[in-house]
């Protein structure tokens, strides 16, 4: 086991040893996570964190939790009752599960993007304007440099230019997640978490959006859950592996694809179950 | 198998396929009874409204007794107090139906509510009336349109709330996440993404809603009332098209008949084209939506 | 959990609490938002409770002076201030049930017809032609009635109903009568025309929860169509069929306008269908702006509120019903 590769005991996992899972300096981590819906135990005393300007990618079998644990890093999930997270969320050190934590401010710094594209009923401009109307009061021109930036770095901009007074409803659907990340980068966020973005998407979309991550990750910090390994394997630096609830095996990507330390990860990694 | 039990067989199944024709003949059959009555009472009314039409309906004032006038001064009064059921009953509807939806969906109180919305939607016209009269004409003292409009408004209320409802709950989840993900608050969010994607629904909502109340009779026969004049103030008793149709179809007089058959045409005319109208946005909304 | 996370976890900087006052302000907002949107929820539980006591108080008089005889007292007399609500609840009852007893198995039909056995072009358009025919507003149904149907019961319908029924025991009392062409058997089938409408669209998107996969089964099996329907399409949604009849009674015992046209204004018990009689809503919309007397507009409200409290029932207990299907549909 070298130092940029360990395995992360079920049960503890003192803080001093998750900041040294990755070599770069840790953006945001959960430190003893558990969540429960409706009772049901759902992320089990769960340790892992993301690293600052890395893609880190989560995998597993679908029900294993790893959607839900990237719902709690900008607290989504607490739109919904019965819902519960203990422990603690770190972002740059600040606990972000404290309910003393500003909602707006966690938000526009940790930005996130979901399964299906949800343009909203809106032109593509106003859909990229709409969260810094939010936050800032600009001049009309300010915001198009804003929006023309926001639309070039979610590699949009080519193909949308002319038509940003047209409802953002009429694009394609690799469009439409493109639109929603930039949506998203728009508000300047240092965190991006992607839910399987690319899950009802065609392989060249598909290969648009990875594409797109690549060079995000030299101004954002993202953490990507995705069902497909091989997408993790691409276009990560970081995977966490995660079975039932549980965080089994995290380390660098390339070393957790050809030398994983637990056989749980092994069998899922070479399609022996999930 | 010998030969008796293959003839008891077909005999079993010529007696079923007999019994399914007959009985697919008549539900074909009822189906033709039910258009046959629309079909009648709609040429009825077309027929005979449209040779009561003249140009005078939409400038003269309601006649007294066997002399020759117009239903200006009712058609103004129902114009008036359906607009103002709709605006008073539509936004309340409306945060009653985003109550529902967004914050109460599968909580018991939502579902006692939408229980209790659900009967109000069916509940006798006429009771609304009533309610509406010891409300505010017993306790003013006298009939107005004010009352005519409000009574109109618990009309307008279960069917808006039971559309926002509908509409909202079929918005996806992942809308309302990518918006609140951006840090905007909630009650933004529904009035800027939520409502513009519900708007459709809401809008054939409430034009329903106004095809319902522009034929109500019940409720007005005794919180507006009439009145033989021309009024726009709301705090008077005001004439409304179905209440002079009641008052004029039920006198000896052939004049008014003629007018209750005008009124009766334009009334029908326009509830038929709010439905077709209503229909087409549904039908392009999902068209866009497909 | 505070005692154990600050061993190891900076607390959030203060700063990041004070420095976001936008944040304060949209949860303030939010709360605003929230209060508005419950204040109006339960704005629509106020407005069907403050009916019911409304017309409970406005009603009171009738109530105390009469008590329960206000029930069971055919009297209607305006001079000498006795009022009874007998009259009107028969007439209320019988008309509903005469409605419901030709329109129930018409809607049936229309339904399986909408549902099982029209071509596919057919099932929209006549739907949709159906559901127009439960937009027109009642008062035009009332006026078509007295007008058009009237004359025709009166002509035709009456005498067919006097010579060859109306000799039959039993069942013959009930068709004997003048040919006035008003009466009972009149209002009855008018809400009959008017009910059709709604039962029938319920009952045919009920039809339509039916799973596809059961029907093709029998099918398969060699089930004729009225098979399929009779075994396993009623049995599937035989609660919310029922609460889609127990909705068009609703609507057949608060009906106003279509009954009042062709009612005739009768406050006399008789067991004649052809004779002209009273309902609830009729009077009610006949009498009210003439009632000379406290307890005369009293006993009006007071039978507002008896009518109330049937069709509040009779719509309960067809939402129940209909929400057993759609609970079924979701555990599915």
């Amino acid at each position: 086991m070298t130092d940029a590769h360990f395995a992360v005991a079920a049960s503890a996992a003192p803080a001093a040893a998750a900041a040294s899972a990755t070599g770069a300096r840790p953006k945001m981590a959960a430190r003893n996570l558990d969540f429960y819906y409706n009772g049901f135990h759902a992320l089990k005393s769960v340790n892992f964190e993301i690293a600052e300007k890395r893609v880190t990618a989560l995998i597993g079998p679908s029900g294993c939790g790893k959607s839900t644990l990237l719902r709690v890093f900008n607290r989504i999930y607490s739109i919904y009752p019965k819902l519960e997270a203990k422990g603690e969320v770190l972002l740059d050190g600040d606990n972000i599960l404290d309910p003393r934590f500003p909602l707006n401010r966690l938000r526009s710094k940790v930005g996130m993007v979901f399964q299906k594209p949800v343009p909203f009923p809106m032109s593509i401009y106003d859909n990229i304007a709409y969260g810094i109307r939010h936050y800032e009061k600009l001049p009309k021109s300010a915001m198009d440099v804003r929006v023309e930036q926001a639309l070039t770095q979610g590699a949009l901009w080519g193909e949308v230019k002319d038509k940003l007074k047209q409802s953002a409803l009429g694009l394609s659907g690799g469009q439409q997640q493109r639109l929603c990340i930039a949506r998203a980068i728009a508000l300047r966020p240092e965190v991006i978490l992607l839910d399987e973005p690319t899950s009802a998407l065609d392989p060249i979309a598909t290969g648009k959006i990875e594409q797109l991550i690549s060079e995000l990750k030299n101004d954002f910090t993202i953490a990507i859950v995705t069902h497909n390994m091989q997408q993790a394997a691409r276009c990560s630096d970081y995977t966490a592996f995660m079975y039932l609830g549980e965080l089994v095996e995290f380390g660098e990507t390339e070393t957790l694809f050809t030398k994983p330390t637990k056989t749980q990860t092994e069998d899922y990694i070479t399609g022996r179950f999930g | 198998m010998n030969a008796s039990t293959h003839a008891v067989s077909d005999r079993l199944y010529r007696n079923r396929r007999i019994k399914n024709a007959i009985a697919l003949g008549l539900s074909g059959l009822a189906t033709l009874f039910g258009l046959f009555w629309l079909v009648w009472i709609l040429w009825t009314t077309l027929r005979t409204g449209l040779a009561a039409m003249k140009p005078s309906l939409f400038t003269q004032m309601t006649p007294p007794p066997g002399s020759d006038g117009g239903l200006a001064n009712a058609l103004f009064g129902s114009a008036i107090m359906s607009v103002g059921a709709i605006l008073i009953g539509t936004p309340i509807g409306v945060a009653a139906g985003t109550y529902l939806a967004e914050y109460a969906r599968k909580h018991p109180i939502g579902e006692v509510i939408r229980f209790v919305n659900d009967i109000l939607l069916s509940a006798p016209s006429i009771v609304l009336g009533l309610f509406v009269y010891t409300l505010v004409v017993r306790t003013s003292g006298h009939f107005s349109g004010y009352a005519g409009a409000l009574s109109l408004a618990l009309i307008v209320l279960p069917v808006v709330v039971r559309t926002t409802d509908e509409m909202l709950q079929l918005v996806p989840s992942t809308m309302r996440e990518a918006a609140l993900s951006l840090g905007v608050p909630q009650w933004k969010v529904t009035m800027q993404v939520l409502y513009r994607s519900a708007l459709p629904g809401i809008v054939t909502g409430v034009l329903l809603a106004l095809a319902r109340i522009s034929g109500e009779t019940a409720p007005l026969l005794f919180t507006a009332l009439n009145n033989q004049y021309w009024t726009h103030d709301l705090s008077q008793p005001m004439a409304s098209v179905p209440v002079v149709i009641f008052q004029y179809a039920m006198s000896p007089y052939d004049s008014w008949h003629a007018l209750a058959w005008a009124g009766a045409f334009v009334v029908t005319l326009f509830v038929l084209l709010l439905s077709l109208l209503s229909r087409a946005i549904l039908l392009r909304n999902k068209a866009s939506h497909d | 959990m505070a005692a154990n996370s600050s061993a190891i976890t900076p607390t959030i900087t203060a700063a990041i609490v004070d420095a976001d006052r936008r944040n304060a302000r949209d949860a303030r907002a939010d709360g605003a938002f929230r209060w508005i949107v419950t204040a109006a929820g339960i704005f629509v539980l106020l407005a069907l409770a403050g009916a019911a006591l409304s017309m409970l108080w406005g009603g009171r008089e009738a109530f105390s002076t009469f008590g329960l005889g206000f029930l069971f007292s055919t009297e209607w007399d305006a001079v000498n201030h006795h009022f009874g609500a007998l009259v009107p609840i028969y007439g209320t009852l019988v008309t509903a049930l005469i409605a419901m007893i030709i329109a129930v198995p018409v809607s049936f039909g229309i339904a399986l017809f909408l549902t099982e056995v029209a071509p596919n072009w057919m099932r929209g358009p006549v739907g949709a032609a159906i559901e127009l025919l439960a937009g027109i507003p009642s008062i035009i149904y009332g006026m078509w009635g007295l007008f058009v149907f009237v004359p025709l019961m009166g002509e035709y319908v009456s005498p067919w109903l006097n010579d060859h029924i109306g000799a039959l025991p039993l069942i013959g009392p009930l068709f004997t009568g003048p040919p006035l062409g008003i009466g009972m058997l009149t209002a009855g089938i008018v809400l009959a025309i008017m009910v059709i409408p709604f039962i029938s669209s319920v009952m045919r998107e009920v039809f339509l929860t039916v799973p596809t996969r059961l029907k093709e089964s029998a099918y398969a099996l060699g089930s004729t169509t009225t098979e399929v329907v009779w075994d396993i399409v009623l049995p599937y949604t035989r609660s919310a069929v029922i609460g889609g009849i127990f909705l068009g009674l609703g609507r057949a015992l608060g009906e106003t306008m279509a009954v009042t046209f062709v009612l005739g204004n009768a406050h006399q018990l008789t067991a004649s269908l052809l004779m002209p009689g009273n309902s609830i809503a009729a009077t009610i919309a006949n009498e009210f702006t003439e009632a000379d007397s406290d307890i005369y507009r009293s006993s009006l409200i007071a039978l507002g509120f008896l009518l109330f409290i049937v069709t509040f029932f009779v719509l309960a207990a067809a939402k129940l019903m209909l929400r057993r299907l759609s609970r079924q549909e979701g555990a599915k």
